[in-house]
């Protein structure tokens, strides 16, 4: 491993966005039916704060029974809230949109304290994306007879919600927005290690009146949602996080009448030519690997680089990744935050020894890492063949591996050599290249000159083993609809 | 009469443009409704199945890279093939499907009917299913279907020919190439058509018809890493095959169209075994922008 001297650079001073605009209860029930409430077996488990390992608060842990209670709660809301005419869902939907908007800075710096992101990225990405997504879908509410699904679309029932803690409140937004614009209630589980901004969410239902059981949060582990996805009167099943966890839920609803999606895991190609604009292409190569310390599926975590352009490149990227601050992530400066927890450090730790191990050549940004808290540097890999582990493996991480082609079609192969097909990025000046690469790559968005730009309008999912189904747009309907 | 002895058919697969019999050598008898032997029928195996995906995998570049008018004009031409070997599908409809010559010429002709009606799709389904997304930024985003690769076809087993083409026409309409497993008790009709997409201009490989055992053909098939989807329309509902292959599926998340009962395959198709079969692929370019006072008025 080469650490290179750190680039000179203006020291910051310390810019912490106040942790005082939010107040984190010591412990927080299951939202069951409208109330906070216990576990039946009154299990509970502690979330803690990635960047410091603080104990944030102590949370009910959903078990089977809860999950049946839950579900129950929400198959006797649903006949009443599928009867409102879409208008009034409409209404509920941009009642929360607007109380979303106005708790906005509290909800940025407890997602910050959650998850462990950098404030601003939960401040300028998460926050006004959740708000956004349900202000959408709110509008699609009383409109679905024109959605292109036939007349009358009805709702599925009642749906079974299982998200990851890389994006907590944008993925809760994600899940909850179309199914209850379609009318369907729901029952969704956030993280293990990220319950709380769902939880607060909890309360903004309660806040804009919508109806008991609607809306039920389950926070648990994977035996909890294991134990959602299983129960019978679940009519539906939107699950998003890992490839393996997808195949199981493929498995289990397998012979029932549960329509599914999924949204998994991505190995994401960042493809620059030689025609690129070099400056343009490292600053999307940096946010498509290292936004979210690189914990995002869509992630560009190869980059394919065309030979004759590799070391001008990698010269630049090396330099930009020097000036990357990482660190306390309430900090208004910090681009770098904290890994969300010490089994995905050791996860990423795992196979960066691979790839060192299997002859690819590592470097790491030079920066110090605070002392307690679960943290990576920034790190890139050259020499980095298809075969190798971390060409291949999600790593989810902020670790970047570098791989060279010399045509458009041999970077078209290499892209779409992987078994995930969720994302692609394509750094070229030439409009025409553009266009015949998108439109070869086997990958569900693409971003050309750009990357990592979500939008409710913009529908997302993959091809191949990064799952099915589309979210956002109109085609996110059809997840939550008889159709 | 004359009598003349008439020249029987071997009844073939129909793989990669050509027609193999089953590497096994094994065939198996087919009968009419009453169990009067009609022909033999190759019993296809794993190793037919596997053959198969190859063919398929190999024509898919070309199929889902060809312009959509043509790939329309060349389902239009299956039904202009069709036309003229009406008589040869309904003999063969009605003795597989024990119909009188009459209700046999229905099924045929909605058959030949369902191509054209899917010829007419392939260049329209991307303008009801795709479009622009007025995203809130300086971006030109444009979501398109795009087919999902290869496509297993549990052909159905009771309608074997109206069935069949219902199910196939709209997977290979999008860009998808396909493996049809023709209905077990009445291949007849399926094989036949083998011979006519070979004279349609449609590209070898793009649709693949193996007879035999469905359950022996489909289970390798459902768990084979290079098929991208599988239609289960013949797996039957009750029998436990649809939920094993499913099961199967999920090894390299295939997507699955569950069977659904249809009492009348010559109802109005819709989109929708269009769309079980197709990927949105969403494209984001950046704009640029002149400034809101960059106006020529």
């Amino acid at each position: 491993m080469t650490m290179e001297k750190q680039t000179p650079v203006f020291e910051y001073a310390p810019a912490p966005e106040s942790r005082s605009v939010v107040d984190i209860a010591p412990s927080y029930g299951l939202f069951i039916d409208g109330e906070f409430t216990e576990a039946a077996d009154g299990k509970v488990f502690k979330t803690v704060s990635p960047s410091t390992e603080e104990v944030l608060s102590e949370i009910a842990q959903a078990g089977t029974e809860d999950v049946d209670r839950a579900v129950r709660a929400a198959r006797k809301a649903f006949e009443k809230w599928s009867a409102l005419p879409g208008s009034e869902r409409a209404k509920y939907l941009f009642r929360i949109a607007r109380i979303i908007q106005e708790r906005s800075r509290e909800l940025a710096v407890l997602e910050t304290l959650d998850n462990g992101k950098p404030i601003k990225e939960t401040r300028d990405a998460d926050l006004p994306l959740v708000a956004a997504h349900f202000f959408y879908y709110a509008g699609w509410a009383d409109k679905l007879d024109h959605a292109g699904f036939g007349a009358n679309p009805r709702p599925l029932g009642v749906a079974g919600q299982v998200i990851p803690w890389n994006f907590p409140l944008l993925m809760l937004a994600w899940k909850i927005a179309p199914a209850l614009a379609t009318g369907n209630t729901v029952v969704l589980k956030p993280a293990e290690t990220t319950p709380l901004s769902a939880l607060f969410f909890a309360d903004i239902c309660r806040q804009a009146g919508l109806p008991k059981g609607v809306v039920n949060i389950l926070p648990g582990y994977g035996a909890t949602g294991a134990a959602l996805v299983e129960h019978p009167d679940v009519n539906k099943v939107a699950f998003t996080g890992s490839t393996a966890v997808g195949k199981a839920i493929a498995r289990q609803v397998a012979g029932t009448r549960k329509k599914v999606t999924l949204e998994l895991g991505g190995k994401g190609a960042n493809i620059v030519f030689d025609d690129a604009p070099i400056d343009q292409a490292v600053e999307g190569i940096v946010s498509g690997i290292f936004f979210n310390q690189g914990q995002v599926c869509c992630a560009g975590s190869r980059l394919l680089v065309q030979e004759s352009i590799q070391d001008e490149l990698l010269d630049s990227l090396k330099r930009r990744l020097s000036t990357l601050r990482l660190g306390d992530p309430l900090d208004k400066n910090t681009d770098i935050g904290a890994i969300n927890s010490a089994e995905q450090l050791s996860r990423i730790t795992t196979l960066v020894e691979a790839g060192e191990a299997e002859g690819a050549e590592r470097w790491s940004a030079a920066c110090e890492l605070p002392s307690s808290g679960y943290w990576f540097a920034p790190t890139l890999f050259t020499n980095v063949t298809q075969a190798h582990t971390i060409a291949r493996d999600e790593i989810f991480g902020p670790v970047l591996s570098v791989l060279t082609f010399r045509t458009p079609d041999e970077a078209v192969a290499k892209a779409n050599n992987s078994q995930y097909g969720l994302s692609a990025g394509i750094w070229s000046e030439k409009g025409s290249r553009i266009l015949a690469v998108a439109n070869k790559l086997r990958a569900g968005v693409v971003w050309s000159n750009t990357f990592n730009k979500f939008d409710p309008t913009s529908p997302f999912g993959g091809y191949k083993e990064s799952g099915f189904g589309r979210e956002g747009g109109r085609h996110g309907l059809e997840a939550y609809l008889d159709v | 009469m004359s009598d003349r002895l008439s020249v029987f058919k071997t009844y073939k697969l129909y793989v990669g443009g050509k027609f193999p019999r089953s590497e096994s050598g094994r065939v198996y008898e087919v009968t009419d409704s009453k169990g009067k032997w009609l022909a033999n029928a190759p019993l296809s195996s794993r190793k037919d199945a596997r053959d198969a995906v190859v063919a398929a995998r190999k024509a898919f570049g070309g199929w889902s890279g060809a312009t959509a008018y043509n790939r329309g004009q060349i389902l239009y031409r299956i039904a202009e093939m069709l036309e003229g070997r009406r008589a040869q599908f309904v003999h063969e409809v009605a003795d597989a499907e024990g119909l009188s010559k009459s209700k046999a010429t229905e099924q045929v002709d909605a058959a030949i009917d369902r191509w054209v009606w899917y010829a007419g799709w392939t260049d329209k389904i991307a303008q009801v299913v795709g479009g622009g997304n007025p995203v809130a930024g300086p971006y030109f985003n444009l979501s398109s279907p795009e087919p999902t690769g290869v496509v297993t076809v549990l052909a159905p087993q009771k309608s074997s020919f109206l069935g069949l083409v219902s199910v196939l026409a709209p997977v290979i309409a999008t860009g998808n190439t396909a493996i049809v497993i023709a209905s077990e008790k009445s291949p007849l009709p399926a094989l036949s058509l083998g011979e006519v997409l070979a004279t349609s201009d449609l590209p070898g490989g793009v649709v693949n018809v193996l007879s035999g055992r469905t359950a022996e053909i489909a289970t390798p098939l459902a768990a084979h890493q290079d098929v991208n989807a599988i239609d289960l329309a013949g797996a039957g509902t009750d029998d436990g095959l649809a939920k094993e292959l499913e099961i199967a599926a999920a090894d390299n998340l295939k997507r699955v169209l569950r069977p659904q009962p249809v009492d009348d395959w010559s109802a109005t198709p819709g989109i929708d075994r269009m769309t079980a079969f197709l990927e949105t692929k969403t494209v984001w370019h950046p704009t640029g922008s002149l400034g809101a006072s960059g106006s020529g008025y």
